[in-house]
C-alpha cells in the first residue's frame, strides 16, 4: 500500500491560558486512490490536524508526510500536487467564474484547463458570473473547481457539504467520486454520518484531538455488536420501573443506553430481540409508549463511543 | 504555465475588482477631483470687487451729513455705500451684510464730524473696509494727495489653489496607498483568500507584486487625471522639472503602499485596519500642510513634521510646481519618503501573517 498522507504523534497546541490542546496525538495513514473521512463533531481536531497536514498550520510536534514529501523540505513540490477546498472560504466576488478558476490555474505549473475544471463542477452555465450571484452550492463547487484546476493527485475538502441543500449535496458527492474514480485520493471532513458512509472507502472518528475509531464505515458499524438499532420509550409514569442493567441482558443486544428518555439497544437479531423485549416489560410490567428499529449508522456508532451526537453544540446549524 | 502567469491573473484580478465596484471608482477618482473643485471655487483670489459700508442716518450728523460722506467716500470705486438708521445698520453687521459701520459724529468743539467705526478686528474684510474707509475720507479731504501707482503680482505658483493642489495629490496618494493595499490584504485575510491563496503554489512575491502593480496602474490614473484637471481647470503649472514632480509622486505612492502593507500585515479585522490607518492618517492630515503651511506649527516640532511622509512629499511637490525645483533641490524629502518606503516594506515582509 502506498502512502498518500502519513501522520505519527500529530500534537497541536494552541498558546492561551489554559493552552488548548486541539491535537493531542494523532496517527493517520491514508492510501493513495481511497476516500477517507474525518468524522467528529465540531471542535474534535478535525479542521486542525487537516490544516496540518495541508501545511497551513505547523505542528506543535509529529511529523507528517504528504505524497512521500516534508513540508519542510518540499513544500513547493506538495503544494503542487494537491489540491484544497478550505471551510468557508470567500471567493472575490466580482470576479467571474471563469476568471476565478483561470486565476487559480496560473498558480499551478501543471494542470487541466479552466474551462475543464468548471465542467468538472457542471458550472459551465455560470462561467461568465460574477462569484457574488452564485448560489452557496455554485460556490462550493467553484471552491471545488479551483482545487481541481492544478490537477492534483491529493484533494482535501473541508466539511464540502455543510450548509448545503440535499441536491447541491448530491451533486458534489458526484463530483468527488469521479475524482476518486480516476485512482486519485481525497480526504474530507465532515459530520454527517451520510456522507461519510456513502463516499468514504475508511474513516476516523475523531473526539478531542484524538482517533477513537478506524476503520471501514460497516467496520464501524460492526463493532457496534450489531447493525440494528431499536429505539422505544415507555409510559412516562413507568419509566423508573425499566433498568438499563436487564435490557444489556437480552438476547442479541450488544449495548443498551438511555438517551434523552428514550432506550436504545443496539442488536444483531430484532426478531430474537423484540419478542424477548416484549415478555421483559410485559413482567415488570411498563407500558409501552413507542418502539421503532432501523439500520445502524456511524452516528450510532459515534454516540456509542463517546456518549454524544456528533452534532451537539453545532453552531453553525 | 509562464513564469509570469500568475503575476499578471493576480493584477488583472485586482484591476476587475476595482472598476467593477463602481463606488470604489468614484471615491478614488471622482471625490479628490470634486474637493479639488470645490476648494480651489472657495479659496480662488480673485481681486477684492467690492466693500460693502453702511452708513447710520439717525447719528448726530443725521441725513444730511450721512448722505454727504456716502459722496466723500464715492472716490473710492470699490466702496459700496447704503445708509440705514443705527439698528438696522448693527444688525447687518452682526450677520455680516455688511462689512463696516461708519456713523458720523458731531463733537462738542470740533469743526468737522467724527467718524465713529463699528469693526470687527477678526474680521480680515473689515479690518481692510476700515483702512479704505480712513483712506478715502482722508482723500476726499485732500485732493492735492498723488494716487501712487499699484502693480499686482499675476503669475501663476503664488495662488492658494497651487499650494492646494500639491496637498491633494498628496492625501490621495496617502489614502490610496493605505487603503488601496491596506484594506485589500485585510479583506483577502477575513474571507480566507489568503490562506486560500497560501494552500497553492503561488509565489508569495507575484502577490505582493500584483498588489504594487495595481496600485501603481491606480496611481497613474489617480495623478494624469487630478493633474490635468488642475492644469486645465485652475492653471496650475509645473514649474520645476516635471520628471522630478513625477518621481516624488511615485516615490510617495511606493512609501504609503508600503506603509498600507504594514499595517495591515497582522490586522485580523477590518475594524483594526481602519482605526490604524486612520490613526496614521488623521494626524498628517493636521501637521503636513495639506490645506494650510505646516511652518505655523510650533517650532520645536517642525524636525518631526518634516519628517513625516506627507509632509515630505507635499514639500516636495511644492518646491518643484510652485518654486522651480528639480531633483536636486528634493534631494532630502526624497530620501525621506524612500526610507519610509524601504522600513515598511522590510517589516512587512518580516511580520506578514497570511492565515
Amino acid at each position: 500500500m502506498t502512502l498518500a498522507i502519513r501522520c505519527r504523534d500529530l500534537v497541536k497546541t494552541y498558546p492561551g491560558k489554559p493552552p488548548v490542546e486541539a491535537v493531542r496525538g494523532l496517527d493517520i495513514d491514508v492510501a493513495v486512490g481511497e476516500c477517507f473521512g474525518l468524522l467528529g463533531p465540531n471542535g474534535a481536531g478535525k479542521t486542525t490536524t487537516l490544516e496540518i497536514v495541508e501545511g497551513l498550520l505547523d505542528a506543535t510536534s509529529g511529523d507528517v508526510e504528504v505524497l512521500g514529501l516534508k513540508w519542510k523540505t518540499d513544500a513547493t513540490a506538495i503544494r503542487s500536487r494537491i489540491g484544497i477546498s478550505l471551510q468557508e472560504t470567500k471567493l472575490a466576488d466580482k470576479l467571474t467564474v471563469r476568471e476565478t478558476v483561470v486565476l487559480f490555474r496560473s498558480f499551478y505549473p501543471n494542470g487541466r484547463t479552466p474551462d475543464a475544471a468548471i465542467a468538472a463542477v457542471s458550472l459551465e452555465e455560470k462561467a461568465n458570473s460574477y462569484v457574488v450571484k452564485l448560489s452557496g452550492g455554485q460556490r462550493q463547487r467553484l471552491a471545488v473547481a479551483c482545487a481541481l484546476v492544478g490537477e492534483p493527485e491529493l484533494l482535501f475538502l473541508d466539511e464540502p457539504t455543510t450548509g448545503l441543500d440535499p441536491q447541491s449535496r448530491r451533486q458534489l458527492w458526484d463530483v468527488i467520486r469521479e475524482f476518486k474514480n480516476m485512482g486519485r485520493t481525497v480526504v474530507l471532513t465532515t459530520h454527517y454520518m451520510d456522507e461519510a458512509e456513502r463516499l468514504c472507502d475508511r474513516v476516523a472518528v475523531i473526539d478531542q484531538g484524538k482517533v477513537i475509531s478506524l476503520g471501514t464505515p460497516a467496520e464501524l458499524i460492526n463493532r457496534l455488536g450489531g447493525e440494528h438499532v431499536l429505539e422505544f420509550a415507555v409510559q412516562e409514569a413507568d419509566r423508573a420501573k425499566l433498568k438499563l442493567e436487564s435490557l444489556k441482558r437480552l438476547p442479541s443486544v450488544s449495548n443498551a443506553t438511555e438517551q434523552a428518555g428514550e432506550w436504545v439497544l443496539a442488536l444483531s437479531e430484532p426478531h430474537v430481540t423484540i419478542p424477548a423485549l416484549m415478555d421483559h416489560l410485559r413482567s415488570i410490567p411498563v407500558r409501552l409508549a413507542k418502539l421503532t428499529t432501523r439500520s445502524a449508522t456511524l452516528e450510532d456508532v459515534f454516540v456509542t463511543l463517546t456518549g454524544r451526537h456528533l452534532r451537539d453544540g453545532d453552531s453553525q446549524l | 504555465m509562464n513564469r509570469y502567469a500568475a503575476l499578471m491573473q493576480l493584477t488583472l484580478a485586482r484591476f476587475r475588482e476595482f472598476y467593477r465596484e463602481p463606488a470604489a471608482v468614484f471615491w478614488v477618482y471622482g471625490f479628490p477631483l470634486i474637493l479639488a473643485v470645490a476648494l480651489g471655487v472657495a479659496f480662488r483670489e480673485r481681486p477684492v470687487e467690492r466693500i460693502r459700508i453702511d452708513i447710520a442716518n439717525d447719528g448726530s450728523g443725521g441725513t444730511a451729513l450721512a448722505e454727504a460722506w456716502k459722496l466723500r467716500l464715492a472716490t473710492d470705486k470699490k466702496l459700496e455705500v447704503t445708509l440705514h438708521d443705527r439698528e438696522t445698520c448693527q444688525k447687518r453687521f452682526r450677520t455680516a451684510k455688511t462689512d463696516l459701520v461708519v456713523t458720523p459724529v458731531s463733537v462738542d468743539g470740533k469743526s468737522v464730524p467724527v467718524p465713529e467705526y463699528l469693526s470687527e478686528p477678526n474680521r480680515p474684510e473689515s479690518v481692510l473696509a476700515l483702512g479704505a474707509v480712513e483712506v478715502a475720507l482722508i482723500r476726499s479731504d485732500h485732493p492735492e494727495i498723488p494716487i501712487p501707482k499699484v502693480s499686482t503680482i499675476e503669475e501663476p505658483g503664488g495662488r492658494y489653489i497651487d499650494f492646494l493642489i500639491p496637498g491633494l495629490i498628496g492625501i490621495n496618494l496617502m489614502g490610496g496607498g493605505l487603503f488601496g493595499i491596506g484594506f485589500v490584504i485585510v479583506d483577502m485575510r477575513v474571507r480566507k483568500l489568503l490562506k486560500r491563496f497560501l494552500a497553492t503554489p503561488m509565489r508569495k512575491s507575484d502577490f505582493l507584486i500584483s498588489l504594487m502593480l495595481s496600485r501603481l496602474l491606480f496611481m497613474t490614473i489617480e495623478m494624469i487625471f487630478l493633474v490635468t484637471f488642475a492644469y486645465f481647470a485652475f492653471g496650475v503649472k509645473i514649474q520645476g522639472n516635471p520628471i522630478a514632480y513625477a518621481a516624488m509622486i511615485l516615490l510617495g505612492g511606493m512609501a504609503f503602499a508600503g506603509i498600507g502593507l504594514l499595517l495591515a500585515c497582522r490586522a485580523k479585522t477590518i475594524e483594526t485596519v481602519s482605526g490604524m490607518m486612520n490613526a496614521v492618517m488623521l494626524p498628517m492630515y493636521v501637521v503636513s500642510g495639506v490645506f494650510f503651511a505646516s511652518d505655523r506649527f510650533p517650532e520645536i516640532v517642525q524636525p518631526i513634521i518634516k519628517a513625516l511622509p506627507l509632509t515630505a512629499l507635499i514639500d516636495a511637490l511644492r518646491a518643484i510646481a510652485n518654486e522651480g525645483a528639480g531633483f536636486a533641490e528634493v534631494a532630502l524629502p526624497a530620501a525621506t519618503l524612500a526610507a519610509w518606503g524601504i522600513m515598511s516594506f522590510t517589516l512587512a515582509m518580516r511580520w506578514f501573517r497570511w492565515n
